[in-house]
């Protein structure tokens, strides 16, 4: 109705104007609009219920994660066991729910961690440029070329887990590791976005009337430059995740007793021919939790786009 | 005579060219090169002139987007580009711009009323918090938007709605001077006299100082009291409208005049053209001594050599600037006077 | 021109083209539709365009932004992308033949030696990595079978005739090594290599400043004559049009509102519209006053009101405009208006 209803211009709209006292902004009408978004509601339902078994998994199990029963090992799917036993005996679905935390602290914290650092560097690399942007490139490069796989082993091996380490501080260096070798993308993502957005007008508008620079960047450079960085980051958060189990798988991740997804799916892929139920939940559960970060994200991303409304 | 509200005084800018491993600087884009005037209050400044002649730079640096090579512009006494933090902040508001391209003059991601009451955010002492929403539904009216729209994000406009709204954004803190950096031409034609109308409305109405910065050598005509014609970063020659228009002086100029097509078939072979050699050359390595000569008719040896100087000559009836060695008028036909075709001037029957 | 070109050209005559024209007529464009399908629903771009098109005739395509008149010689072209584009119905004959119902590898055939194109954006329009005579030199290698030596020196041939300097030196440099104007002058260089019949400007000089635009449309308008081509000029600029277009066809919300011979068209107006647009161009007796503006905006293709398209924006609209849509009729003998009150805005 808005070209239709503004054929002359200043002329009535035709429709009765809703809501036309309040004043709008960005935020107000996302949330209206993502209120109306399906998707948003799957994804905020997910992540609801495995944050609730990351914080409180005795709410959904009371089986011992820890308690092999080696004679029952690789048993299917039964009334006892409701996802089955793994090779050493343990319960899967224990497991699987005890596994969430590790897991989902190490994806979320690492994609969140990564999104600051790497969002940081990105806006200051592309707004500020000149000096700023050729060290903080540099910076970035040489951190780029360290492989996140090869820069974990190096730095758990460096400085391994004891058994007595605190579960705290075991998580924490996982996230720390990944963090610091993960944020060189999302740095270079963001500054090319930043780069695409400062020659428009309007950030010179608000620089010609008198805006601050954190006022600019606040206002105008991050919310039409953070999209690309919110689907990459959601889509790390599943990496992260795997990259912890191969850390876990090469000993020098998360050490038992710490359970994880990462850790599950690594331990299942020796017996995938004969037993896949195994590999399937905890698999399943990782890619739903990907899964439902993906849709917010994207949901989130919709909302903030006006044009997409 | 009015007084100046703004001078420039030998405006440079040069953008330098780096090159090599070592990133140092191998030669300069000369995009403005000692550019001077005045812009008197009340007035419309139009400064034309074709792509890469500096008149988009010149607009940045008299808004202090780009801090300038050397040079000076003094605006209302206070020279601008000594101020600093809130004494230039306190200057903004005196001295706004409206932009070329409608689509990325505006926050798609903001509302109307984010967008033109970004200012008042800027500058809280303008308007009291709670009047900031009437003071914007005022602005959108003063520009012919319905106040209602205030909600309502760029996309849902149209070009001209949305250069209506970039206006009503420029003229929120009562500025003395609005720089309009070719604020039609991305407009199709029967939208342009809509915002050509508004701003010259809007310019009664608030006594606005503007610098019409465009190509359309016929909107400039229209709208502005005197005009500069820009040449690779210098001014080739700056009079009152009817001097520019009526007795250029300069080569470039009456090329530029020549060039522009009339609507109307009638004068077809009628037009003495001058048509042109070749393009504007390029302003990292613009030619020594007049920097037209590459391409002017008239070219001698002296203006390989000697920089002709912008200075008040002969051009007929009385004198103004014009920067040529052989600066003279030359007879053209009236290049945008349809006063011929005027439909109301013909006799109906067919 | 040089007397081997008149020669080569003569052969490319007799070799190049597939299809005649009778009595002089290359292309009838008649009833054509275009829609574009999209997600917010159906943009009807096109709604019943007819035109003819003569050897050697100059027709102007005017019209504002939205207004159709890009997407007509798209469509012509066959350059729509389509789906989301779809030509419910009407006929674009070339020399007799629908290209629309043509069989697509025929058509593609026909793209080059009998119509071509020439597109306003030319930086974009050449391929950045590969030297500009290569690029000419293909379109006689592809379509005439040409090896590498013999096109080449066509290139060079050619882009002397558009008049660019120290051709021979250049014809290996790349786009981006030429100005606006001269990129604009290789474009037309590969519009016309394979001889059209047909040539179709689209804004082809909207991109470049004033001293430059004068120089292309004189060129435009020699290799026209010299060919005898039909040129089909697309721009929103009454100046360029009233210097070179023979008759002029004014397109509003995808619709010819009028057609006339362009001397006619600017002395009189039979359209609303069209005199709306003469007079929104300042006037040396307007300093001072306000422009005489149309109100209001073009309509949005998805909802073009009821009845006359214009009739929101018209001082002469009735009821009648708001119901009946007026066909494009003859006023007076060679004048042609899509409006309820032609005569009176003829004759007012």
């Amino acid at each position: 109705m808005t070209e239709a209803s503004t054929i002359a211009v200043g002329a009535e709209t035709s429709a009765p104007s809703q809501g036309q006292d309040e004043a709008r902004s960005l935020t107000s009408d996302a949330w209206r609009s993502l209120k109306r978004n399906p998707i948003f509601w799957v994804s905020v339902v997910l992540i609801v219920v495995f944050v609730l078994m990351a914080a409180w998994p005795s709410l959904f199990t009371n089986v011992d994660p820890n308690a092999a029963v080696l004679k029952e090992a690789r048993q299917r799917p039964n009334g006892n066991a409701w996802f089955g036993r793994d090779i050493q005996g343990y319960d899967i679905y224990s497991r699987t729910i005890y596994g969430a935390r590790a897991s989902i602290l190490v994806g979320v914290f690492a994609s969140i961690v990564t999104v600051l650092i790497g969002g940081a560097m990105g806006v200051a690399a592309g707004y500020y440029g000149g000096w700023l942007d050729s060290v903080v490139s540099r910076i970035t490069d040489i951190f780029f070329a360290i492989p996140l796989l090869l820069g974990g082993i190096l730095l758990m091996a460096t400085f391994p887990n004891t058994v007595d380490s605190p579960y705290l501080v075991v998580v924490g260096k996982v996230v720390l590791v990944l963090s610091l070798f993960g944020w060189p993308g999302l740095a270079r993502l963001m500054r090319s976005s930043v780069l695409q957005v400062k020659p428009n007008d309007y950030v010179q508008a608000a620089r010609a009337l008198g805006a601050s620079p954190w006022r600019i960047i606040r206002a105008h450079v991050l919310p039409n430059a953070v999209a690309p960085m919110i689907v990459v980051a959601t889509i790390n958060l599943g990496v992260f995740i795997s990259v912890e189990a191969t850390l876990s798988f090469l000993g020098i991740g998360l050490t038992p007793p710490a359970v994880s997804w990462g850790v599950a799916i690594s331990d299942a892929i020796v017996a995938l021919r004969t037993t896949p139920h195994i590999l399937l939940f905890p698999s399943l559960f990782l890619s739903l939790t990907v899964l439902a970060f993906i849709m917010l994200g994207d949901a989130v991303r919709d909302a903030f786009d006006p044009k997409s409304r | 005579m009015a007084e100046a509200i703004l001078t420039a005084t030998d405006l440079v800018k040069y953008y330098p060219i780096k090159g090599g491993v070592l990133r140092r600087t191998v030669g300069n884009v000369k995009a403005v090169d000692g550019v001077s005037f005045e812009l008197l209050k009340g007035e419309t400044l139009g400064i034309v002139g074709e792509s890469g002649c500096g008149k988009s730079t010149l607009g940045r640096l008299l808004m202090r987007l780009e801090e300038p090579t050397s040079g000076s512009v003094v605006f209302d006494g206070v020279d601008m580009y000594a101020q600093k933090g809130r004494a230039m902040r306190r200057l903004r508001r005196d001295i706004q711009i409206v932009f070329q391209d409608p689509y990325t003059s505006l926050n798609p991601r903001k509302t109307v009323g984010d967008i033109v009451g970004e200012p008042f955010d800027i500058h809280p002492d303008v308007v009291p918090k709670k009047g900031r929403r009437k003071a914007v539904q005022d602005l959108l009216d003063l520009v012919g938007l319905n106040p209602e729209h205030i909600n309502r994000y760029p996309h849902q406009f149209s070009g001209g709605q949305r250069q209506r709204i970039g206006i009503a954004r420029g003229i929120a803190l009562n500025p003395k001077v609005l720089i309009c950096d070719e604020p039609v031409s991305a407009l199709d034609v029967s939208v342009q006299a809509q915002v050509v109308n508004l701003m010259e409305k809007l310019q009664d109405e608030l006594g606005l100082s503007y610098i019409f910065i465009a190509h359309d050598l016929s909107v400039v005509r229209h709208i502005s009291d005197r005009v500069g014609v820009m040449y690779l970063g210098k001014m080739a020659e700056l009079g009152e409208e009817d001097e520019i228009y009526g007795r250029p002086t300069h080569p470039y100029t009456q090329a530029l005049l020549s060039a522009v097509p009339v609507p109307d078939p009638t004068l077809r072979d009628k037009r003495e053209q001058i048509v042109l050699k070749g393009d504007v050359p390029s302003p990292a390595n613009p030619p020594s001594g007049c920097r037209f000569h590459t391409r002017c008719w008239k070219a001698q040896d002296k203006c390989k050599t000697d920089i002709p100087l912008l200075e008040p000559r002969p051009d007929g009836v009385a004198e103004h600037l014009s920067a040529c060695h052989f600066a003279a008028p030359r007879e053209i036909i009236e290049t945008i006077d349809l006063t011929e075709i005027d439909p109301k001037a013909q006799t109906a029957g067919a | 021109m040089t007397t081997s070109e008149t020669m080569a050209r003569a052969s490319a005559k007799s070799s190049g083209h597939t299809y005649a024209p009778k009595d002089g007529l290359l292309l009838q464009v008649a009833d054509l539709h275009v829609e574009f399908h999209t997600p917010d629903g159906i943009a009807r771009a096109i709604n019943g365009v007819n035109f003819d098109l003569y050897e050697g005739q100059t027709l102007a395509i005017l019209g504002e932004s939205g207004s159709g008149k890009s997407v007509t010689a798209q469509a012509i072209m066959g350059i729509l992308d389509m789906p989301p584009a779809v030509i419910p119905h009407g006929q674009i004959r070339y020399c007799g033949e629908d290209l629309l119902t043509m069989d697509p590898e025929q058509r593609r055939r026909t793209r080059g030696p009998e119509i071509s194109m020439v597109f306003q954006d030319a930086l974009s329009s050449l391929n950045p990595v590969f030297p500009v005579g290569w690029q000419i030199a293909e379109m006689f290698r592809v379509h005439r079978g040409m090896n590498k030596s013999d096109a080449l020196e066509r290139a060079v041939k050619l882009m002397q005739r558009v008049q660019i300097p120290a051709a021979k030196e250049r014809v290996k440099a790349y786009p981006h090594q030429f100005s606006g104007g001269m990129r604009q002058r290789i474009m037309i260089a590969m519009a016309i290599a394979l001889d059209p019949a047909v040539l179709i400007a689209d804004e082809p000089t909207t991109a470049l400043d004033v001293t430059v635009q004068a120089q292309i449309m004189a060129l435009l308008q020699e290799l026209q004559e010299e060919r005898q081509m039909g040129l089909i000029l697309i721009t929103h600029d009454l100046g360029v049009v009233a210097d070179v277009a023979d008759k002029i066809a004014v397109m509003y919300a995808g619709r010819i509102v009028e057609r006339a011979d362009v001397f006619d068209l600017y002395r009189k107006p039979a359209h609303p519209y069209t005199k709306g647009l003469l007079e929104s161009i300042p006037r040396l007796d307007q300093k001072g006053q306000q422009l005489a503006a149309i109100g209001g905006l073009p309509p949005n293709l998805m909802r073009i009101p009821n009845g006359c398209a214009f009739n929101p924006r018209c001082k002469y609209a009735q009821d009648v405009c708001r119901e009946d849509r007026p066909a494009l009729l003859e006023v007076v003998p060679g004048r042609e208006s899509a409006c309820h009150f032609a005569e009176e805005v003829l004759n007012g």
